[in-house]
């Protein structure tokens, strides 16, 4: 059976240059890069040089990265990390509706603490109005998180234009940009954030290899306690082969990925275009152009996620959806929700998320299998046959 | 895989999908906000289900329940139908994940439903009104079964909160010693 993968947004698959970099700290070097032998200052070396490649693809420099094992981490470290080194300046934060669960439920707990928040909301398209952080910033506002890209609806956030906002108004802006690193070009200096997240496996790294950008000067308590590591805010002993994963995998993109979305563009626009017009009440989310360029994202009306996504995998096709069956929580999708969709419609979410490989005959496969499973589920759904009565009236 | 190959197999072929346009009784549960609907479409004759069509908006468990629920239910009389139970439907599909349980509710309600119309049709209380009932925003807590009043992580009937078991990271009532799924013990905080 064809196998076709387009699941990007949950994990890349490892780029092999980065496997091979990797081997050498899982195998003879196995040393501890605090160690002063020898081959303790080999890993040492290997780890300094990923963090520079690293900072070479943000425009960062090499003591701004805080290497992380997680985006979710990272997002809690800068999140939690922040806002109780700044409490003294004030206790409220401004997020966009629309966050990861990883930002949603740090400011939770940092509610428990005493914080209060706001919600910026977003549009039909899924973007922040920057007016609308303005407004939202209050005197006592300390923090402002808004990602740089939604993983769910692919959409791009103007994170430069807030990050102006928050600089006149001498607010800390933070972005979860790790649907978008090694993706689309991120540059610290040119977005103007204080602290940024990013994770390997976004961009063909391994897992449990990320990172948090922290501008220069920002003032930051440590998110774990203990050794010397990662300038003392983040110790522990260092996931080696991890990180120097991360390292290889942002200098390969850095290299290549001009030339990965000049392939994956196309295919995104062909399945965007085409594929509301073999099937009827197929909707976009997210913006049309302000996009990931190898993210396609619908709502499916009339059917649900899961049992689209169940379908997709018996003819080999790896897919996400945001419906509440396929969450273990059982909810609809926060961010289909804020977007103004409505809980029937946000049940036929799909995400298809291509990877560098990813060919024109996989979409046409994809085009080709997919229809005739819409057309099957429609033909048991009640709420298609409603759909169809009110039709003939 | 999530589902048994039972579920799936009913998943991948389910049994008598459609619409009796004559039907002697309809029953429809959920709502697309808990994500499952369904509708179900009873013939009757000499008190036995002589045909059973449905219609389900929802997830691959919501599809097999249905499907297994009109095969448990088909040629029964109207009284051994109305026994047919969530634990009946899910023991029948060789078991579902505790999160979906809740779907096995679903078919049995539906199917109950239609049977309940039908005899209100019988009693002439109704002409041929289908049974529909209004599409309340509401969802059954999956865990302890009861009605969700609103979409919070508790269900406000049984005044249970959820929260993760650490051990099979499935949701359990907390504060409970015992994990009601894994029968692990939590640690007390």
């Amino acid at each position: 059976m064809k196998r076709v993968y387009l699941d990007h947004i949950a994990a890349t698959p490892l780029h092999p240059l980065v496997l091979e970099a990797m081997l050498p700290y899982l195998k003879e070097n196995f040393s501890n890069p605090q160690s002063l032998h020898s081959t303790g200052q080999e890993a040492l070396v290997a780890l300094e040089e990923a963090r520079e490649k690293l900072a070479e693809l943000i425009n960062s420099s090499e003591s701004e990265i805080f290497f992380t094992s997680s985006g979710s981490e990272s997002n809690n470290f800068a999140l939690k990390g922040l806002a109780l080194t700044h409490r003294e300046q004030g206790t409220h934060l401004v997020l966009s509706a629309i966050e990861h669960q990883s930002v949603l439920h740090s400011v939770k707990s940092l509610e428990k603490l005493g914080f209060t928040s706001s919600l910026v909301p977003v549009d039909k398209w899924g973007m922040v109005d920057p007016e609308d952080v303005r407004k939202t910033i209050r005197k006592d506002t300390i923090l402002v998180s808004i990602m740089l890209a939604n993983s769910e609806v692919g959409t791009l956030e103007p994170v430069a234009e807030i990050a102006k906002i928050c600089r006149s108004r001498n607010v800390l802006i933070h972005t979860d940009a790790v649907a978008a690193v090694g993706n689309i070009p991120v540059d610290v200096k040119e977005l103007g954030v204080d602290a940024l997240s990013l994770a390997g496996d976004q961009f063909y790294g391994p897992k449990g290899s990320a990172a948090l950008y922290l501008k220069k000067g920002t003032r930051i308590l440590p998110f774990i306690d203990g050794g010397i590591q990662e300038s003392g805010r983040r110790a522990g002993t260092e996931n080696v082969a991890g990180i120097v994963g991360l390292g290889k995998a942002a200098e390969i993109a850095k290299r290549e990925m001009e030339e990965r979305t000049q392939k994956l563009e196309p295919l995104r626009d062909r399945l965007i275009d085409l594929l509301p017009q073999k099937v009827e009440h197929v909707i976009l989310t997210g913006h049309r152009e302000k996009r990931l360029p190898h993210h396609a994202s619908f709502c499916v009306e009339f059917i649900e996620g899961e049992a689209m996504l169940l379908n997709l995998d018996m003819k080999g096709i790896a897919t996400s959806s945001g419906s509440a069956c396929t969450s273990r929580a059982l909810k609809a999708s926060h961010v289909l929700l804020a977007m103004g969709i409505d809980h029937a419609t946000a049940q036929g979410s799909i995400v298809f998320s291509l990877i560098k490989d990813t060919s024109a005959s996989d979409i046409d496969y994809l085009l080709e299998v997919f229809p005739p499973i819409i057309q099957r589920l429609r033909g048991m759904s009640p709420l298609y046959t409603q759909y169809l009565e009110e039709k003939k009236k | 895989m999530i589902y048994s190959e039972k579920v799936m197999e009913h998943f991948q072929n389910p049994r008598n999908v459609g619409v009796i346009k004559d039907a002697d009784g309809v029953g429809q549960v959920g709502n697309p906000v808990c994500g499952d609907m369904m509708t179900f479409y009873i013939k009757v004759k000499d008190n036995r289900l002589a045909d059973i069509k449905f219609q389900t908006f929802g997830c691959g468990a919501a599809i097999a329940v249905s499907s297994i629920v009109s095969e448990m239910a088909m040629g029964k009389t109207l009284e051994e139908a109305m026994k047919i139970t969530n634990s009946l439907v899910a023991e029948e599909l060789g078991g579902l994940p505790k999160n979906k349980l809740h779907c096995s509710n679903l078919g049995a309600d539906a199917l109950h439903k239609a049977i309940e119309d039908y005899r209100e049709r019988q009693k002439a209380l109704k002409k041929d009104k289908p049974a529909r009932s209004p599409s309340e925003e509401k969802c059954y807590c999956p865990y302890c079964e009861g009605l969700l009043e609103d979409l919070e992580d508790f269900c406000q009937k049984c005044q249970i909160e959820l929260e993760k078991c650490p051990e099979c990271g499935e949701p359990t009532k907390k504060g409970e010693e015992k994990c009601i799924h894994c029968g692990a013990k939590k640690q007390r905080i």
